[in-house]
């Protein structure tokens, strides 16, 4: 067809258009809409926000509550800000991500090329972990734990995130490495390379788009995660715990620019890593389902 | 004993036997073609060769060592598969010596090795490319040049022409063949495609339900079929195949084949041992070749007999006319000259090589001998 290009199935009008993005754009402005109430009261003075409006853009700017939820909030008893629990929630998460990337990646590559007896019914009990709730495992896991001597680490989350994302890094993996050409596995097997040479030499360097699905997703799931860090933190806790107690703390004048400026805080790492690799998540996803 | 020996080899995957005591002996720079239709345990048997796949029983062995638990990458083999199975993350180069690479071969020594491979197929100026960047050729001479970096005793090609357009294909059957003839290397080569098997095998194994129907030169399959199965296998367009019986006129034995109108034709057998099948049904094979019009005749077989029947199609295909009749109720095809004048619905007198009927008994399949 020359000179006519059709991007979209159905015509459309230029009426029906104007309206399709009018309503796209209420629902982007309806969308945004907390963040930007939590943007814009973080950087107000308490009494601005006590005494006017959440909506209304700061008379002062000020970013003394961020320097103060990061260094100096009341955090529970400890006057410590959330510094010292974003670094808790990074080194549990940066392990976390990587081990269970790396063992679902592993287990895919297993399920698919080195296929065993039963190897379906294994398959189908570790997607289990994807379906079980997580406060059915709290008391078995804390015994678990405290057998191992882990219990209120930091290691002791790791693991706690690992058990918990292999089943979904597996899923993801297999699925992949399904639709990948079993022929290359035997060339290479001919050429001579073991198991390990064939999985770093042959199949890791094509598995970018679904380690940046796995890396995107275990982050953010972990990251996030309050239940098992409140649970098994003890003095390691994360960021959400941290988070939590600034926020729920009954004593004295609730600081809610304070307040904001932490929950940004805790929000900034996921928010990060979708604007990093956000347009090859839909990639990944898309890999291995339509050929292309 | 063969370079390479397959004897009493079976294979089963639980209680499913698949290939059926197969017994090949390839002497070294043979070239064994693996002909069949899918299912036939072809590639079975090729991948047990390559080690890909278990033997359930008897021995594979290459240079008199038996191989049966020799790891794929210690039997000195190479394969070239179907889908070329060339590493995407890898360069031409690197995809062709990855293999010495892994048998820890140094390396200026693989870089020689590479250079001499890539100047033997013409893809030096290929050696930095990825595969994503070759086309269907190209890849299939990057295949071939992976194994042939190898230098290994046998060569193990699974249908490495089938993903190739016609033209394309044809070329590199040549192009194969040449390369075995310059080389004298030994090779294994699986296919569907009986042209490829009669074009480029010194020998062919056809196979069908995990059985060796007849292993033997081209030249063999082609004119003395095993059986029924192998006769209308290999052939393009097939073997003619009717029911005659064998009746005796004048003491020699004569095929009586009769039309759906009750209309019989008798044709002289110049196979001389029929005498013991006269009054007995049997199937009667006549390759196309065989029937001509009577200038087109093979002048040098002593059995020419002509008979008139009625054309109901003509396929002019350029080098030749394919002419369809009815035949004992059945449809033949007449491959003709191709300036033959021939037209649909005429009653035309055709000639029939009967030298090289052959003819099988209609309960076991097999051919009678001569």
């Amino acid at each position: 067809m020359s000179g006519v290009t059709q991007e979209t199935a159905v015509n459309t009008g230029r009426i029906a258009r104007v309206f399709i993005y009018l309503v796209l754009l209420l629902f982007a402005l309806f969308y945004l809409l907390p963040l930007y109430v939590m943007a814009v009261n973080s950087v107000k003075p308490l009494a601005e926000i006590t005494g006017g409006n959440m909506l209304a853009l700061p008379k002062i700017l000020t970013f003394e509550p961020w320097r103060q939820a990061w260094s100096t909030a009341q955090i529970g008893v400890e006057p410590t800000g959330l510094k010292p629990y974003f670094l808790n929630s990074i080194l549990m998460v940066v392990p976390a991500v990587l081990i269970s990337t790396v063992v679902g990646a592993l287990n895919g590559y297993v399920l698919t090329k080195w296929r065993f007896k039963y190897d379906t019914v294994i398959f189908g009990l570790m997607l289990f972990s994807c379906f079980i709730p997580f406060q059915t495992v709290l008391i078995p896991m804390a015994m678990v734990l405290g057998k191992l001597g882990l219990a209120g680490t930091v290691s002791g989350l790791v693991l706690v995130h690992v058990v918990y994302g292999i089943g979904f890094t597996t899923l993801y993996y297999r699925n992949y490495y399904a639709s990948f050409p079993t022929e290359l596995v035997r060339a290479a097997m001919i050429d001579g390379a073991g198991f390990f040479r064939i999985f770093w030499r042959i199949m890791l360097p094509v598995s970018g788009p679904i380690t940046v699905v796995s890396v995107i997703w275990q982050f953010t799931n972990i990251w996030n995660d309050f239940l098992f860090g409140v649970s098994f933190g003890g003095t390691s806790q994360p960021m959400t715990v941290a988070l939590n107690n600034l926020v729920q703390s009954s004593t004295g004048v609730k600081e809610y620019n304070v307040h904001f400026a932490g929950a940004i805080l805790a929000a900034l790492p996921t928010l990060f890593v979708y604007i990093v690799a956000g347009r090859y998540f839909v990639r990944g996803l898309m890999a291995g389902s339509v050929k292309g | 004993m063969g370079f390479l020996d397959i004897s009493h080899v079976t294979k089963s995957y639980g209680s499913v036997q698949v290939l059926h005591e197969v017994d090949i002996s390839v002497q070294e720079g043979e070239f064994l073609v693996l002909v069949g239709p899918s299912g036939c345990g072809k590639s079975t048997l090729l991948n047990m060769i390559a080690g890909l796949e278990a033997i359930s029983s008897g021995d594979i062995s290459i240079k008199n060592r038996v191989i049966n638990d020799v790891h794929p990458s210690k039997r000195n083999i190479a394969m070239v598969f179907q889908s070329y199975a060339l590493y995407p993350n890898m360069t031409v180069g690197q995809n062709m010596t990855f293999g010495l690479e892994m048998h820890g071969v140094p390396k200026p020594e693989r870089d020689r090795a590479l250079a001499d491979v890539a100047r033997l197929l013409q893809i030096t100026p290929l050696l930095d490319r990825r595969p994503g960047q070759l086309s269907g050729g190209q890849r299939q001479r990057v295949a071939m040049g992976r194994a042939l970096v190898r230098n290994p005793d046998v060569f193990l090609f699974d249908e490495p022409l089938s993903n190739l357009d016609a033209k394309l294909r044809v070329d590199m059957r040549t192009e194969i063949k040449k390369l075995h003839q310059n080389l004298k290397t030994t090779i294994v080569y699986v296919t569907h495609d009986q042209i490829e098997a009669m074009t480029l095998s010194t020998r062919i194994a056809v196979m069908n339900k995990g059985y060796v129907q007849q292993l033997g030169t081209p030249k063999d399959i082609y004119d003395t079929p095993a059986n029924l199965f192998v006769a209308t296998f290999m052939g393009s367009p097939a073997m003619n195949i009717m029911a005659a019986k064998v009746v005796a006129q004048n003491g020699v034995p004569h095929a009586e084949i009769t039309d759906a109108d009750g209309a019989t034709r008798h044709l002289r057998f110049s196979q001389a041992n029929l005498a013991d099948w006269v009054g007995r049904d049997v199937l009667l094979g006549i390759r196309p070749e065989a029937i001509t019009d009577p200038e087109g005749a093979d002048r040098k077989s002593a059995n020419i007999q002509p008979f008139a029947n009625r054309v109901t199609v003509t396929e002019p295909a350029g080098s030749d006319t394919f002419v369809t009749m009815t035949l004992g109720g059945r449809d033949a095809i007449a491959r003709m000259r191709a300036d033959a004048s021939v037209a649909p619905g005429e009653v035309f007198d055709f000639a029939i090589n009967m030298e090289k009927a052959v003819v099988f008994d209609p309960v076991s399949e097999a051919r009678i001998p001569a």
